[in-house]
């Protein structure tokens, strides 16, 4: 992929939701290219209002989006595709698509509108099944995948897309533990490819593996934003989701690679507030 | 190439069939006297000639443009809405278009009349579906209010229909209605075709331009759209060039059901989903069955067996045979 110049795609001060009903207000958001922003809060939040607000499918009621400082309003959809690539939470297609033919749809944005792709288009498609490793999957029905591998197969179509921005809607929701873990990795690798990256999710420890940077929404408005392990403490956590959560830092090789969370149960409650009491 | 070589073989059983059809009928026409005429013109009935051009000629270029013109709109109605489930009779256009054509005939107008008026009332009708459930299916499962919006559009126009036929003299206009809702290739001529095939050329084309963007399409729209396709000029030029297609062969023929559902099915079989190549497969296997089905309707009995009823008594069991089979595995 071509180093391009780093771009910004910024909300200032943007109220969102639908005719009448305000489900954000004042949300103000930098996604820089080569960065990977979590976006944390809990269900019915708005976080999927957010996300149609930033692609362009519902319109803002106040403030503004802009990409590299054009306001989005302004691209064409065709234009606006070459910037931002989605990847939805469900994929269905009613009809037995291959894995490469769909992971060639990315590239639709770079046709004119009577073309269909050529060879160049079928190498970045081949290049970008190649990266994320799932090249024995290309002759496969995509219908006929399974959740971890279809969430793949849609990351290797949006790269295809070789849009500057990557928004990726709960990317691990529905996968087994492993195909969740593979999954974050990868999205973790992409931002050697200089994409930022918005990705919603509802586990912390994402943000804490990969985020650069953490948004939390919550209450109709944007809660807190910053670096993950000085945003995400227990007490944003328990503000955010009413539960008991502990942050640790992990040992790893001796070193503190990372934070994890802990969710206090209730068998446990009692032996963790009397440790805290006795500090 | 798949593709290429599925397109060929699809040509040369096209052309197989072709001759078959032109051979058989009342009065018979043995094939080597037919290859002769068509290699050199020649012929030793002069009466031969005659029957080919002027009666078998029209016929035979109407089954293939009805066939091909009916699966292939069906194909890509079934692209756009992401459903193998609808087609031109579904979505009600069949019954717009016949709606559409009967007010043309009872008010005796000319075939561009009757054509003008049937695609006016498939549009019509298509439309209505498409908005009803738009306006009704949003927290719904938007596939079962498309079908079930069409299948009112569709008795709808089918009441209108009966009320033309009930006020038609029943004489002269409502014998015409009556065989023209059967669906028939009996009575095409050279010049209705005429009229006709601008108006395929002028539908399937831009359809074939823009196939890939349909297969994009399929994928829902805020997909579509987010992988830069204009999501609603594409849907509007869909939708007018399928139902252009279908209302125009609705017009001269009646009302032919179930290809435009069946025939997409078996396309997609042999050539997969991929609209590019789908769209002509289902075109030609289109012109196959429709050709097969009206030699059958026009030689089995000594009396000519109506086309639409043959393709209904098909597509019952066909569709009996596709809801189990999609009820198994998700498409």
């Amino acid at each position: 992929m071509v180093m391009e110049s780093n771009i910004s795609l910024d909300l200032s001060h943007t109220d969102l939701g639908y005719s009448g009903r305000v489900v954000l207000r004042d949300v103000s958001l930098t996604i820089q290219t080569g960065e990977i922003v979590c976006l944390l809060g809990p269900n019915g939040v708005g976080k999927t209002t957010l996300f149609k607000t930033i692609l362009g499918f519902i319109k803002p009621l106040a403030g503004m989006i802009t990409i590299g400082g054009t306001d989005i309003s302004r691209f064409s959809p065709k234009d606006f595709a070459r910037l931002v690539a989605y990847v939805p939470q469900l994929h269905h297609s009613p009809f037995p698509y291959t894995v490469r033919d769909v992971v060639l749809f990315g590239r639709t944005v770079h046709l004119d509108l009577f073309a269909s792709p050529g060879k160049k288009d079928r190498d970045i498609a081949d290049s970008c099944l190649e990266l994320l490793k799932i090249t024995h999957l290309a002759e496969r029905a995509f219908s006929e995948l399974s959740g971890g591998e279809r969430q793949m197969v849609i990351i290797a179509r949006a790269l295809t897309q070789e849009a500057r921005f990557i928004i990726l809607d709960e990317p691990t929701s529905n996968l087994d533990y492993g195909n969740q873990v593979r999954i974050i990795r990868k999205i973790g690798e992409l931002r050697k490819q200089s994409v930022g990256i918005l990705m919603a999710t509802h586990t912390p420890d994402h943000a804490f593996m990969i985020g650069s940077k953490v948004v939390v929404i919550d209450q109709g408005s944007l809660f807190c934003c910053g670096k993950p392990d000085t945003t995400l403490t227990p007490d944003t956590l328990r503000q955010i989701y009413g539960v008991e959560v502990q942050v640790f830092d992990t040992p790893h090789n001796g070193i503190c690679s990372r934070k994890v969370c802990a969710p206090v149960m209730e068998s446990d409650s009692d032996n963790f507030f009397q440790h805290k009491t006795i500090r | 190439m798949k593709g290429l070589s599925l397109i060929v073989v699809c040509l040369l059983v096209l052309a197989v069939v072709a001759l078959f059809s032109m051979g058989t009928g009342r009065y018979p026409v043995s094939f080597a006297d037919l290859l002769t005429w068509i290699t050199t013109g020649q012929c030793r009935d002069e009466n031969l000639p005659i029957i080919l051009v002027n009666i078998r000629l029209p016929r035979l270029v109407g089954a293939i443009a009805a066939g091909g013109a009916l699966a292939m709109s069906g194909a890509a109605y079934q692209g756009m809405f992401r459903n193998p489930m609808v087609s031109p009779d579904i979505l009600g256009v069949s019954s717009g278009a016949g709606f559409g054509a009967a007010l043309a005939i009872l008010l005796s107008l000319p075939v561009a009349g009757i054509q003008v008026f049937s695609f006016a009332g498939g549009i019509t009708a298509v439309l209505i579906s498409v908005s009803i459930s738009k306006t009704i299916g949003r927290n719904h499962d938007s596939v079962l209010v498309l079908v079930l919006s069409g299948i009112i559009i569709s008795s709808l126009f089918g009441a209108l229909l009966s009320m033309l036929k009930y006020i038609a003299d029943p004489d002269d206009k409502l014998p015409a209605i009556t065989y023209w809702l059967m669906g028939s290739l009996a009575n095409i001529r050279m010049s209705d075709l005429m009229v006709i095939l601008p108006m395929l050329f002028v539908g399937s084309i831009p359809l074939m331009l823009v196939s890939w963007r349909l297969n994009v399409l399929s994928f829902g729209e805020d997909e579509a759209r987010s992988l830069g396709v204009h999501t609603g000029w594409m849907r509007a030029l869909v939708i007018l060039c399928a139902t252009l297609m279908s209302a125009s062969i609705i017009s001269i023929t009646g009302i032919i059901g179930w290809v435009g559902l069946m025939v997409p099915h078996l396309a997609r079989f042999a050539a997969g989903p991929n609209h590019r190549l789908l769209l002509p497969t289902s075109f030609l296997f289109g012109a196959i069955f429709m050709l097969l089905v009206d030699t059958l309707a026009r030689s089995v009995v000594s009396v000519e067996i109506p086309i639409g009823i043959i393709t209904a008594i098909l597509g019952a069991p066909f569709f009996i045979w596709f809801l189990k089979k999609s009820s198994q595995k998700s498409w």
